[in-house]
């Protein structure tokens, strides 16, 4: 009973990962309709805004303190990052939480770039074929990974957790079930933090007019541009948005996965099967297929399970995807006339 | 025999005169060593095969790595159980190659556009993770698969005595792994072959047809035509294709890793033929020729020749244009192949092929024929 609640807890963590990687991907196929290759690149930006914001706090000042000596008897050399003699025990404080507080970097940067690839590069590829979208974000995803590649090395950089969310829980005694389900800490808090983030999306496209105006260019372009609405600019903003939501996505999992200049490009792939799955620019769908397959790839990974299909846990998404896709033409939930082939 | 025109049997005469001339050609430009230029072959061959589906029916496929991996696996499996001869080794991976294709390809065409990408990039993906860790026992996981001299080599075995250390592979006392001449022009021939095949296919009515499933599909289907078994036998051919390319990198150098099979292997050979001019015959050649080719160069430099390169301007100018160039080169190789695949993709649709046609035009003709060539090459109507 506990490890299929394990099981159950370990796929609602991944199935949320997954719907909060891919939001960005099929709200930008939504609206602008363009397939964007370059969007794991984007949640490794979101990743690497995580790492300068840490490089950045961990600036330090270096004192020679000829009073004090070191083992080997030369003088001590006192380092004190600049936030902690600054701002005191806020700056340990500070120190200690910058992947969360890196979000507060990560959003203006990430803003600026999705808005500056979507009017610098993306816009000019609305009339051309898919196969141009996915070949032109391809390139710029090699780009991307390249440049983040030269600046920051090529291995993985691990940022941990605060201390406070370090280590493992017990969610057995939250539910009052006793000592029983040991999870990691903050892989419990992506999961409420990735909740909320896909709520606030559905809530602003849901409840606001700014929103509703984005639904209603997603439905019919034409005829809200009729009506003397700027939806150029707004689906612009959309990209913007979506840029933001993959690099927070990828800043929040800087703890789980240590960023390397590749991983966009193994979350790209995962991202695309969820989508498709989902069902082009549907944003229900995206979270839907999410879960389904983050659910079915955690019991998958059972080894009960492992030892009836070998192999299964490595391939299960892939075939999810593969039967899904041959069974509903518009995956789980894909609106009628957008992409049917 | 050959059903050509006049100028299709020039094309073919320069190509394979410019291909068995290699090494004098490449001589000037540092290149003429055997193990690059049967790079050149190998990835040509993979390249006209991708292109005889990618730029004939516009079936974008991202996990043809798999079939080239699996002709590699096929090729190194005849190396160990029969024979050093590269023949049956090549047989056999053109063989499971296209059985896979037909699995992979009967499935994923009843989907088009980019659910057909998606679908053809499971499969590999699924491939690859499955290569890499169930069916290690065939395929030696990680580590990858290699020749052992404890190998049954059952036919070798019945005719001669095995020699001391592992075997090379061979073409009838031709040693064709290891670097040789005789690697190069057994690719070299192949790939004259293959191009042979893919001229005869673009002009064929199959090829023709393909082309009209590219432009628009729904009206051949209208017409009554069943597209599904063209788009297969193209698929299948293209697979073959990728499994000879895998068979022949087996045979020059017999060790595969399931790295070969990822996505981003299978992202490469799009770029080759993006690069040398989707739905051209010499494009894709070209494109793999031109990236291998600047892939090794670019590779191997460093911040030291830059600094000789651009020694002769003042330090304070050389600095800065040193440290931006460094990003382009050495590790930085696939930062400049980003770049120009996005600059063709963005400016020059057509690749490398177009370009030229656009300077040919530009000075070779008389300014009407510029419009007949034009004309030639209509937007399919959507």
């Amino acid at each position: 009973m506990d490890a299929i609640l394990l099981q159950v807890l370990n796929g609602l963590d991944k199935g949320v990962a997954y719907a909060l990687i891919v939001l960005g991907l099929t709200l930008v196929f939504g609206t602008l309709g363009v397939v964007n290759f370059a969007h794991g690149a984007l949640f490794m930006l979101g990743a690497f805004c995580a790492v300068t914001f840490n490089k950045l706090l961990n600036l330090e000042s270096v004192v020679i303190d000829p009073t004090q000596t070191t083992a080997w008897g030369a003088p001590l050399e006192v380092r004190t990052p600049y936030v902690e003699a600054w701002l005191g025990d806020f700056g340990t404080f500070l120190n200690d939480y910058s992947v969360p507080a890196s979000i507060v970097l990560a959003i203006p940067v990430m803003l600026f770039i999705g808005i500056v690839m979507e009017r610098g590069l993306i816009r000019h590829f609305y009339k051309r074929p898919h196969a141009d979208q996915i070949l032109v974000t391809f390139g710029l995803a090699i780009v991307i990974q390249e440049v983040i590649k030269h600046f920051f090395g090529a291995n993985p950089i691990p940022q941990g957790a605060p201390a406070a969310f370090g280590g493992t829980v017990y969610v057995g005694e939250i539910l009052g079930m006793g000592q029983t389900l040991a999870y990691p800490w903050w892989r419990i808090v992506y999961l409420f933090f990735s909740l909320t983030v896909i709520g606030a999306v559905f809530a602003f496209l849901q409840f606001t007019t700014y929103g509703m105006v984005v639904r209603a260019g997603m439905h019919d372009r034409q005829t809200v541009g009729f009506l003397g609405i700027n939806i150029e600019r707004r689906f612009t903003v959309v990209f913007g948005i979506a840029a933001v939501v993959a690099g927070i996505a990828g800043v929040m999992y800087t703890p789980i996965l240590p960023p390397d200049y590749h991983m966009g490009m193994e979350f790209l792939v995962l991202s695309f099967v969820v989508v498709v799955v989902g069902g082009m620019g549907s944003l229900g769908g995206a979270v839907a297929a999410g879960f389904l397959l983050g659910i079915l790839q955690s019991f998958a990974s059972m080894n009960e399970i492992k030892a009836i299909i070998p192999g299964i846990d490595h391939i299960i998404i892939y075939l999810v995807a593969v039967v899904i896709l041959l069974t509903l033409p518009r995956g789980l939930m894909g609106r009628k006339g957008v992409m049917e082939d | 025999m050959l059903n050509l025109s006049r100028s299709d049997w020039l094309l073919l005469a320069g190509f394979s005169a410019v291909v068995l001339c290699l090494p004098v050609i490449l001589e000037p430009i540092g290149a003429a060593y055997p193990a690059l230029m049967q790079k050149f072959c190998i990835f040509g061959i993979f390249a006209i095969g991708f292109n005889i589906l990618f730029g004939l029916t516009g079936y974008l496929s991202f996990g043809h790595a798999a079939f080239l991996g699996i002709g590699s696996y096929a090729a190194v499996w005849s190396f160990k159980l029969f024979t050093m001869n590269a023949i049956p080794a090549i047989i056999m991976a053109v063989f499971f190659a296209a059985a896979f294709a037909l699995i992979v390809g009967y499935v994923c065409l009843r989907r088009s556009g980019i659910y057909f990408s998606i679908l053809t990039l499971a499969f590999a993906q699924m491939s690859y993770n499955l290569v890499y860790s169930v069916l290690t026992p065939l395929t030696n996981g990680e580590t990858g698969l290699q020749l052992t001299l404890n190998d049954p080599r059952i036919v070798d075995a019945l005719f001669y005595e095995p020699a001391a250390g592992l075997p090379r592979v061979d073409l009838f006392g031709l040693f064709i792994s290891g670097g040789g001449y005789a690697g190069f022009y057994l690719c070299a021939a192949m790939l004259i072959i293959c191009f042979i095949i893919a001229l005869l296919i673009f002009r064929s009515p199959f090829g023709m047809m393909l082309r009209a499933i590219k432009s628009n599909q729904n009206r051949m289907r209208y017409t009554g035509f069943n597209t599904r078994p063209y788009l297969l036998a193209a698929f299948v051919i293209s697979g073959m294709y990728a499994g000879l390319a895998g068979g022949l990198m087996a045979a020059t150098d017999p060790l595969v890793g399931a790295e070969r099979m990822q996505w981003t292997a299978s992202g490469e050979v799009v770029l080759m033929t993006i690069l040398g001019g989707v739905g051209t015959l010499v494009g894709p050649v070209l494109g793999a020729a031109v990236i291998k080719y600047f892939e090794n160069i670019f590779s191997s430099f460093g911040d030291a020749t830059l600094h000789d390169v651009f020694g002769f301007l003042p330090d304070a100018v050389e600095q800065p244009v040193v440290s931006f160039l460094v990003l382009f080169v050495g590790d930085g190789w696939n930062l400049t192949l980003g770049v120009v695949f996005m600059l063709i993709v963005i400016f020059l649709p057509g690749g490398i092929m177009e370009g030229l046609r656009r300077i040919w035009n530009l000075f070779g003709r008389r300014p009407g024929d510029g419009k007949k060539v034009l004309a030639a090459h209509p937007r399919p109507a959507e």
